[in-house]
């Protein structure tokens, strides 16, 4: 998705000069292109995340669009109050995108996971959470976030996401993007985890079960319309991200459940409160974080049994 | 008409006596903050800022940011007093739902705000990013920071600093108000934030050290050009609480309520009797 990223802004860059790149110090040939095409777009602030985001709120005010690139625990944890007052406080346009979402840099150590980030940012108003699956989702929420000047945070992975739809068959902001329809249980997952998702879905399928998949990039505004439709239309729900277990899309979806009514019951999965500190790949780190597609599926299955 | 030093030093005098007694009425403090800093902010607003008051938007406008935010009482006088705004406006100062209070809110709550601070430490980032902004839009307009030298002790501004040499952005002045106290000492003992101007020259800025209450030092200031594409900071050494005999250099005055005694004989010391009359 780092890839996808650099070569969507470059596009849209060339054809908007108000696009600002704004980076951390990070992607080390990532932007060539951007720099080679639209040099003048392109400004390295340094390893200064706090100083870069309070650049792109002066920025914003002044009439460019800045999007700023770092990886998400730096462009969040570490400077959530300039992203708080300089840009949400005064609806400062700027998109603010990290990469390695969840798990991405598992291998590196908690420093480099971001499973917050969707808890810090839900409470601070005016300031919209995007985390797109793939490539084509995250062109489509570039797209649509630099259309809709508004504050807007978008989470994407970091390398070798599959493409899971077209950018065509993506639903928009504020939306859920129906993969597959099933009977009794639908699973929404958000973000890059919608790959182990897919998986879970097609190995039920190959045993009988049919289960609805719906596929979330936006964290907030929470999707209600169609959350109310998957309430309305399942027994059950399980909800998955690369995120804590605390404060993220899973407790958003319990709370509209509640409001709504529904008298199913309906599973957060996420990661448990613990830093992954020992060494894993991202596939070991979810299965350790219980959200891989076999955690997925014994749910299911659990789920399945409590019907039966 | 540009207003002569006299006029400027008037007009000064009566914006100390409107922040003493707002802060008396309104109970709101940082007294001694706007007091060391009204000088400057008479200055640029009567003399340097190419603003239009009855077109706060306009694009070419120059940008003025106190990023020391908890003198904005000093900030909501002046704008007043400049056309942003009626003074009228600023009866309710402090009321219940007033958008005047402690801090300067976000620009589109009220015209001549450029950026809502408070928390120190954003101000100058924000006015890098609005002269870089100005730069690659080819506007002619610079961008002035207030800072506090308390504030000075926040690493956000170091980094803003770092950045800003490196783009060898022009269009931007820093000037800190050294006024030699932050909330609960003196600045110089709290952290190490002596020598400041050979700090600030360190981080490649183009320094100049002024009296902070002199016109025609700010004035030098202001208008001294260097040879380099480097941005400028005055380091301008004011008294907290300047103007005031019983308020000068006493950090009480950072969150002390004058009384409404005390806003009397500060309005004999200011000249400003006549209108302490008529309130």
């Amino acid at each position: 998705m780092r890839n996808a990223f650099a070569q969507e802004v470059t596009e849209l860059a060339e054809n908007d000069p108000r696009i600002i790149l704004l980076s951390g110090d990070i992607g080390n040939r990532l932007f060539d292109g951007l720099r080679a095409r639209c040099p003048s777009q392109f400004v390295n602030c340094g390893v200064a995340e706090a100083n870069m985001i309070g650049v792109a709120g002066g920025m914003a005010l002044s009439g460019l669009r800045p999007i700023t690139y770092t990886i998400a625990p730096f462009t969040t944890t570490r400077c959530l109050e300039q992203i708080r007052v300089d840009i949400a406080y005064h609806r400062a346009p700027v998109i603010i995108v990290g990469t390695g979402a969840g798990l991405s840099y598992a291998s590196l150590g908690p420093t480099h996971h971001s499973l917050e980030d969707f808890a810090i940012l839900r409470a601070i108003p005016n300031l919209r959470i995007l985390a797109p699956w793939d490539p084509p989702s995250l062109c489509y929420v570039l797209r649509q976030a630099l259309l809709d000047v508004a504050p807007t945070y978008i989470r994407i992975g970091k390398k070798g996401e599959r493409s899971l739809c077209t950018i065509d068959k993506v639903e928009g902001i504020g939306r859920l993007t129906r993969i597959s329809t099933g009977m009794g249980i639908a699973i929404v997952a958000v973000g890059t985890i919608a790959d182990e998702a897919v998986l879970a879905t097609q190995k039920l399928k190959d045993a009988g079960m049919s289960v609805t998949l719906a596929l979330a990039h936006t964290v907030k505004p929470f999707p209600e319309r169609d959350f109310s439709e998957l309430l309305n239309t399942h027994d059950h729900i399980i909800t998955v991200e690369e995120h804590s277990v605390a404060a993220g899309f899973g407790e958003s979806s319990v709370n509209f459940a509640n409001r709504s009514g529904f008298r199913g019951r309906l599973f957060s999965m996420g990661a448990p409160d613990l830093f992954f500190d020992k060494l894993a790949s991202q596939s070991g780190a979810r299965a350790r974080a219980g959200i891989s597609a076999s955690a997925i599926i014994e749910m299911v299955k659990a789920l399945t049994h409590h019907i039966s | 008409m540009t207003p002569s030093d006299q006029e400027l030093m008037s007009i000064a005098s009566e914006l100390r006596f409107r922040v003493i007694r707002t802060s008396s009425l309104s109970e709101t403090p940082h007294v001694g903050s706007c007091l060391s800093c009204i000088d400057l902010l008479v200055y640029l607003y009567w003399r340097v800022l190419r603003i239009d008051p009855k077109d706060p938007l306009c694009k070419q406008r120059d940008r003025f940011i106190l990023s020391k935010g908890h003198a904005a009482p000093a900030l909501f006088q002046v704008l007043a007093k400049r056309g942003f705004y009626d003074v009228a406006d600023l009866e309710n100062y402090g009321s219940e739902g007033s958008i005047f209070g402690e801090h300067p809110p976000a620009p589109m709550h009220l015209p001549g705000i450029e950026a809502a601070t408070g928390s120190l430490g954003h101000g100058l980032s924000m006015g890098l990013g609005m002269a870089m902004a100005g730069r690659y839009r080819k506007l002619r307009y610079h961008t002035y920071v207030v800072l506090s030298d308390g504030e000075c002790n926040e690493g956000s501004v170091w980094e803003s600093a770092m950045m800003a040499s490196a783009q060898g952005i022009k269009s931007l002045t820093a000037i800190v108000d050294y006024n030699k106290w932050q909330a609960t000492g003196r600045s110089n003992e709290v952290t190490g934030l002596a020598p400041l101007v050979e700090k600030w020259a360190a981080f490649g800025w183009h320094v100049l050290e002024i009296d902070g209450h002199d016109f025609k030092e700010i004035q030098s200031a202001i208008a001294d050009e260097d040879e380099l594409d480097r941005p400028k900071v005055i380091v301008a050494h004011t008294v907290k609480g300047k103007g005031v005999s019983f308020m000068e250099d006493d950090n009480n005055w950072h969150y002390r309520i004058p009384s409404a005694s005390e806003v009397q004989k500060a309005a004999t010391e200011l000249g400003m009797a006549r209108e302490y009359a008529r309130q």
